[in-house]
C-alpha cells in the first residue's frame, strides 16, 4: 500500500500535528431529505424537485437508508452511537446553497469516538475519531460557461454526505495517506461510499500544525482545503509543514487561517482568515425531529456488519497461509477478496490463486479502469472461471505460460477455460514421443548450434527449449522438453555422442 | 350575495345537498360579494375567479355523480403563504410578488379533494410577521366592523374575507396568534390546532416550530368541518403527528356538564380592556349555567411568553428567509447584480419590508456566536417553563379560558410606530403556541365602540374535540357569532374618513 510514497520526510526537530476531516458522500439512491436521485452525471439541475431547491414551503423528509449508513460506519469504527442526535442549520450565503443554510449536525453528532487501526511502515497506528455526523450537500456554481452570468448546478444539493472527524492523531504526510486509504477501503468494505476522489464522493480537509518535538502545546492549525487525490493529500499536507517550519524559523507567526491546495503550483494558499470566518449561527433543526435510533436497531445493523479489512487479513493469513502482504493487497478491496475467496473454493490453491488475482486479475482491473466502481461489475472472467484456469495448471492440462494466453481469451470472448484450450488446441504435450520428434526436427536443423553446446556454449540450451516450444506451439511440458534436450545433448563440453 | 344565500358552510352543504344552489351558483355570488366589498377591506391578494368557476364546476359534476360532502362546492380562501400550484402566492411580500409555486400544499390538496372551491389568496402581514396586518406589502386589510380599523394578524385577510361574506371558510397560519387574534377582531371563529396536527407542507415558514395551519369561518361547526378536511399525518411533514384524526363533527354535543374551564389570573391582569374583561366573564357564566365547571389555575411564566417567543420566533425566521436570495425566484434587485455581495444586499433590501427586517436582524443577533446561550438557549428553556406551566395547570382542570386579546381592533397606524405596543396584542396567544397546544378563538361580545371580542379556549395537547365541543355548546347559547357588519360600503362617514387616510 506504499507503493507511491515519497521517502519519509525529515522534519528536524519539527514535529507535524495533523486531523482529517472526510467527507463521504453516502451511497443512497436519493437525496438526504427529498426523493431526487443521488447520482453523479446527469444533466445540469436535471435531479432536483422544490424541496432540494429549497422553495417556499418545501420541508425535509429523512432518507432512512442514509441513516443506516452512517451509524453502520460509526458501528464499524468502534464509536458509540448516543441515544440522541441532533439535525441543526448551518447558516450562510452561497448561491449553491438553496435555502440559505445546510442541514448538518452539530451538538449532538450522529456518532462519537471511535477509531481507525491503519498499517504503517512502522506497524499499526491508532487514529481516533472525534465523531462522525450527517448532512447534506451543497449545489456547484458555474462561472466559467458563460461571459455573463454564474450558473448555478443543484444536482449535487441534497445528496447525503458523512462527515468523518479524526483527532490530531497523524504525524506526517504519509500517515494521513495511509489513513485515508484505510478510510476508504473500509467505507467500500461498507458498501456505504463509492470513495470515488475524482467524482467528489470522498473528500478530504486536512488541519496541520507543527510543534517542536515534545512540546506538550499545540501550535496553530491551518486548514487545507481542495485535496482530491491521495497523492496530493501527501504533497499539500507535506508542502504545508514545511511551510509553517520555515515560517516559524524565520521568525514569522502560523495565523489560523484556511489555505487552498493548489496542485499545479505544488503548494498551499490563504483562503480566508479567522477573522473572516463565518459565523454560521447553528440552531437545532426544527422541520426534524431529534434522532432517537432505538437500541435494539443499532444492534440489528451491528449483526449485519459483513467481515471488515483488517479482520479479514488477518483471516486470510491464517487460513490460506498466503503472506500477509499478499494478504493486505487482496482484502483492501471487498469485491477482490470476495472473488479470491470464490476462486480458492473452486479451487483449492490459494498460494497460485493469489499470485493470479493479485498480478494478471488486478493489473487487467486496473488496465480497464473497472477498479473506480466500488463493486467490479464488468469483468467477464468469474473467480469460479479463474479457479478452473488454475486447476488446469495443476493438472498439467495447460502450462501456466499457456494459461495465460487462455486468460486474454477469456477476457476477451468471456469463454470458459476448457473450451478455450480445446478450441485452440492448447492441451501441453507431455507424450514422450512427440516431444522427442520436435526435439529431433530442432537439432537437424541446427548442427552448428549443437555443436557449439557440446563445445562448452551450454547457454544454447534455451534457446534449444525455445525453438521446440515454438516447434510444438508453445504446447510441449517445459520439464519433459528439458529432460528430453539434454538426454539427447549429453552433458555441454563433452562431445561425445552422435 | 343575495341576502337569502347561507352565510355558514353548514346551511350551504345542506343548500347544495337539497339541490336548492349549485357551487357554480354560490361561486358567483361570493365573486360578486368580493367585487362588491373589496375596494374597502382588501382582504384579498389575488381573487382566483377562473379557478373558482372551474372548481365550483367540478363540485357540481362531483355531486351530479353522486358525491357528497360538507365542503363539497364551498367556496374558500386561504392566506397567501399556502402554496398553490400556478397560482402566485406572495406571503404578502415584495420578494414574491411574482411566484408561481409549482406545486400544491398539503392542505390545499386535502381541500381540493373535500371539493373545496378557491376564490381568492387571502392578504397578511409579510411573511406572517406581524399583529395588524399592516406589514403586507400590497397594503392592509380593513376590518369589515369599521374599516379605519385593522383585522388583526397576520391572518388578517382570512378573518376579514370570513367577516365580510366573501367566502365561508378560510384557513390562516398561526405563530403566535396569527389566527387567534385577527379571529378576535373580526368577530369570526379561528382555531390554531395542536402543533402538528396540520401538516405545514407547502407552507411558506415563518417559525417553523411554532407555525400551525388553522380554519377560520362564522361557527366552531364549521371550523370544525375544515378541521377534519385538512388534520391528518403527512409523510412529508416530519413534524406531523401520526395520531389519528376523530370525527370533530360528531363530538359537537352540545353538552359541557362536567367539563372543568380553568381560569389562569394572570390572563387578567393589568392593561386588559374593561369590555373585554366584562365580555369574558359574562361567557364564563354562561358556561357555568350550562353545567361547566369553573376553577383558578395559575400560568407563572405567562409574562416571559412574548420576549420567548419574540427569540425563538425571529431566530427561525432568520434563517427561513436566507433562501430569499434573488437567486432561484423571486425579485432580484437590478443594481449591484455584478457583485454576489451587492446582489443579496440590494435585493433582500429591496424585497422585505421594515418588519421584516427588524425580526431577521433580531434572529440574527440572537443565535450569533457570544450570544446564543444569553437568547436563543435562554429562550428555549422559558419554553419548557411556559409548557410546565400549561402541563400543571391541566391536571386540574379540561379546558382553560382567557380573554383572546387584552383589547378589540385598533386603529390603522395606531400602533405602527410602537412596536413593543404591537407584540403586546399576542400576549395571551403567544404563550399557546410555545407550548404546541390548540386554541380557540370565539365572538364573545362586543366593545363600546361595537366592535367584537374575542373568547380564548386552550386545551391539552391533540384535544381539538374537547375544544370545539365547548365552543359549539358557548354558540349554541349565545348569538355573537351570528352577528354581521353593517353593509360594507354603506360606511359611515367617520368610517369612510379612516378608510381614506389609510389609502392615502
Amino acid at each position: 500500500m506504499s507503493d507511491t510514497r515519497d521517502e519519509t520526510p525529515d522534519y528536524g526537530d519539527w514535529e507535524p500535528v495533523i486531523g482529517l476531516e472526510v467527507h463521504a458522500q453516502l451511497l443512497t439512491e436519493s437525496k438526504l431529505f427529498c426523493g431526487c436521485s443521488a447520482s453523479f452525471g446527469a444533466a445540469p439541475n436535471a435531479h432536483t424537485c422544490p424541496v432540494c431547491m429549497g422553495f417556499p414551503g418545501v420541508l425535509p423528509v429523512l432518507n432512512e437508508r442514509a441513516l443506516e449508513f452512517a451509524i453502520r460506519t460509526g458501528i464499524a469504527t468502534g464509536c458509540t452511537i448516543p441515544t440522541r442526535a441532533r439535525w441543526a442549520r448551518k447558516n450562510y450565503f452561497y448561491p449553491d446553497l438553496p435555502k440559505g443554510y445546510q442541514i448538518s449536525m452539530f451538538d449532538e453528532p450522529l456518532a462519537i469516538g471511535g477509531g481507525i487501526d491503519v498499517e504503517t511502515p512502522a506497524g499499526t497506528k491508532r487514529v481516533r475519531l472525534t465523531r462522525i455526523h450527517m448532512e447534506e450537500d451543497a449545489g456547484k456554481n458555474i462561472h466559467d460557461t458563460d461571459d455573463a452570468h454564474s450558473l448555478v448546478d443543484l444536482n449535487r444539493a441534497g445528496v447525503p454526505l458523512m462527515e468523518i472527524v479524526s483527532e490530531p492523531d497523524i504525524a506526517s504526510a504519509a500517515e494521513a495517506a495511509d489513513y485515508l486509504r484505510t478510510l476508504r477501503s473500509l467505507l467500500q468494505y461498507l458498501e456505504v461510499c463509492d470513495g470515488n476522489l475524482e467524482q467528489g464522493s470522498f473528500r478530504c480537509d486536512a488541519n496541520v500544525s507543527v510543534r517542536k518535538k515534545g512540546d506538550p502545546k499545540l501550535g496553530t492549525r491551518t486548514e487545507i482545503k481542495n485535496i482530491n487525490s491521495f497523492r496530493n493529500v501527501e504533497r499539500a499536507i507535506d508542502s504545508e509543514i514545511r511551510r509553517q517550519i520555515d515560517l516559524i524559523e524565520s521568525g514569522g507567526t502560523v495565523r489560523q487561517e484556511t489555505r487552498g491546495w493548489d496542485a499545479d503550483r505544488g503548494r498551499t494558499l490563504a483562503m480566508r482568515s479567522k477573522e473572516d470566518a463565518h459565523d454560521y449561527r447553528y440552531f437545532p433543526e426544527p422541520d426534524l425531529l431529534p434522532l432517537e435510533v432505538p437500541r435494539e436497531r443499532i444492534e440489528a445493523i451491528r449483526g449485519e456488519l459483513p467481515e471488515l479489512p483488517a479482520a479479514r487479513r488477518d483471516r486470510f493469513v491464517e487460513q490460506y497461509g498466503i503472506p500477509d502482504y499478499d494478504a493486505g493487497v487482496l482484502t483492501a478491496r471487498r469485491d477482490l477478496a470476495d472473488y479470491y475467496e470464490a476462486a480458492v473454493r473452486t479451487h483449492p490453491n490459494p498460494k497460485a490463486l493469489s499470485n493470479w488475482v493479485m498480478g494478471d486479475v488486478l493489473r487487467t482491473v486496473r488496465e480497464r479502469g473497472l477498479d473506480e466502481a466500488l463493486v467490479i461489475r464488468d469483468w467477464p472472467v468469474s473467480a469460479e472461471s479463474l479457479g478452473r484456469l488454475v486447476a488446469r495448471i495443476d493438472d498439467g492440462t495447460i502450462s501456466g505460460k499457456i494459461a495465460k494466453t487462455v486468460l486474454e481469451e477469456m477476457l476477451a470472448s468471456g469463454a470458459e477455460p476448457d473450451d478455450v484450450i480445446e478450441r485452440k488446441g492448447l492441451r501441453q504435450v507431455t507424450d514422450a514421443g512427440a516431444i522427442t520428434g520436435a526435439v529431433e526436427e530442432v537439432l537437424a536443423a541446427n548442427p552448428d548450434k549443437v555443436a557449439e553446446y557440446r563445445g562448452g556454449k551450454d547457454k544454447l540450451l534455451g534457446f534449444f527449449v525455445g525453438q521446440i516450444m515454438k516447434a510444438t506451439g508453445g504446447k510441449a511440458n517445459p520439464q519433459a522438453v528439458n529432460q528430453i534436450l539434454r538426454a539427447r545433448l549429453g552433458e555441454p563440453g563433452t562431445s561425445s555422442g552422435g | 350575495m343575495s341576502s337569502s344565500a347561507p352565510s355558514t358552510i353548514d346551511a350551504a352543504s345542506r343548500a347544495l345537498a337539497a339541490g336548492e344552489l349549485s357551487a357554480t351558483d354560490l361561486a358567483s355570488a361570493m365573486l360578486d360579494r368580493i367585487a362588491a366589498v373589496e375596494p374597502t377591506v382588501h382582504a384579498l391578494l389575488t381573487v382566483t375567479a377562473d379557478r373558482a368557476l372551474a372548481d365550483a364546476r367540478e363540485a357540481d359534476r362531483r355531486r351530479g355523480a353522486g358525491e357528497s360532502g360538507p365542503l363539497l362546492g364551498i367556496p374558500i380562501v386561504l392566506k397567501d403563504l399556502f402554496a398553490t400550484d400556478g397560482i402566485r402566492t406572495t406571503c404578502g411580500s415584495r420578494i414574491l410578488e411574482h411566484y408561481v409555486p409549482p406545486y400544491d400544499a398539503d392542505a390545499v390538496t386535502r381541500l381540493a379533494r373535500a371539493g373545496a372551491v378557491l376564490v381568492g389568496k387571502a392578504n397578511m402581514d409579510e411573511f406572517a410577521m406581524g399583529s395588524s396586518n399592516e406589514n403586507s406589502a400590497f397594503g392592509p386589510s380593513r376590518n369589515p366592523w369599521d374599516p379605519g380599523r385593522v383585522p388583526g394578524g397576520s391572518s388578517g385577510g382570512s378573518a376579514a374575507a370570513v367577516a365580510a361574506g366573501e367566502c365561508l371558510g378560510a384557513l390562516g397560519t398561526d405563530t403566535g396568534g396569527s389566527i387567534r387574534l385577527p379571529a378576535s377582531y373580526c368577530g369570526v371563529t379561528g382555531l390554531k390546532p395542536t402543533y402538528g396536527r396540520v401538516s405545514r407542507y407547502g407552507v411558506t415558514a415563518y417559525a417553523s416550530s411554532l407555525d400551525q395551519v388553522g380554519p377560520f369561518a362564522h361557527t366552531v361547526r364549521d371550523v370544525s368541518v375544515l378541521l377534519g378536511a385538512i388534520a391528518g399525518h403527512d409523510p412529508r411533514d416530519s413534524t406531523s403527528a401520526p395520531q389519528p384524526v376523530p370525527d370533530y363533527v360528531a363530538a359537537l354535543t352540545g353538552d359541557v356538564r362536567g367539563l372543568r374551564f380553568g381560569i389562569p389570573a394572570e390572563y387578567f391582569a393589568d392593561g386588559i380592556a374593561t369590555a373585554v374583561e366584562k365580555s369574558v366573564r359574562e361567557a364564563i357564566e354562561t358556561l357555568r349555567g350550562l353545567g361547566a365547571t369553573v376553577v383558578d389555575v395559575s400560568l407563572p411564566h405567562t409574562s416571559y411568553g412574548i420576549a420567548a417567543y419574540y427569540l425563538i420566533a425571529t431566530a427561525e425566521a432568520s434563517s427561513n428567509l436566507a433562501r430569499y436570495d434573488g437567486v432561484k425566484y423571486g425579485h432580484r434587485a437590478k443594481r449591484g447584480a455584478d457583485e454576489l455581495l451587492e446582489m443579496y444586499r440590494h435585493t433582500r433590501d429591496e424585497g422585505f419590508g421594515a418588519e421584516v427586517k427588524r425580526r431577521i436582524l433580531l434572529g440574527t443577533y440572537a443565535l450569533s456566536a457570544g450570544y446564543y446561550d444569553a437568547y436563543y438557549r435562554k429562550a428555549q428553556k422559558v419554553r419548557t417553563l411556559v409548557r410546565n406551566d400549561f402541563r400543571r395547570a391541566f391536571e386540574t382542570c379540561d379546558l382553560i379560558l382567557t380573554p383572546t386579546s387584552p383589547g378589540t381592533a385598533f386603529r390603522i397606524g395606531e400602533k405602527v410606530a410602537d412596536p413593543l405596543a404591537m407584540y403586546l396584542s399576542d400576549v395571551f396567544t403567544v404563550p399557546t403556541n410555545l407550548a404546541g397546544l390548540p386554541g380557540l378563538s370565539v365572538p364573545c361580545g362586543f366593545d363600546e365602540a361595537g366592535l367584537p371580542i374575542g373568547l380564548q379556549l386552550l386545551a391539552p395537547p391533540f384535544e381539538e374535540a374537547d375544544l370545539l365541543r365547548a365552543g359549539d355548546a358557548y354558540q349554541r347559547a349565545t348569538d355573537f357569532h351570528e352577528r354581521r357588519p353593517a353593509e360594507i360600503g354603506a360606511a359611515s362617514g367617520g368610517r369612510s374618513e379612516a378608510s381614506e387616510q389609510q389609502s392615502a
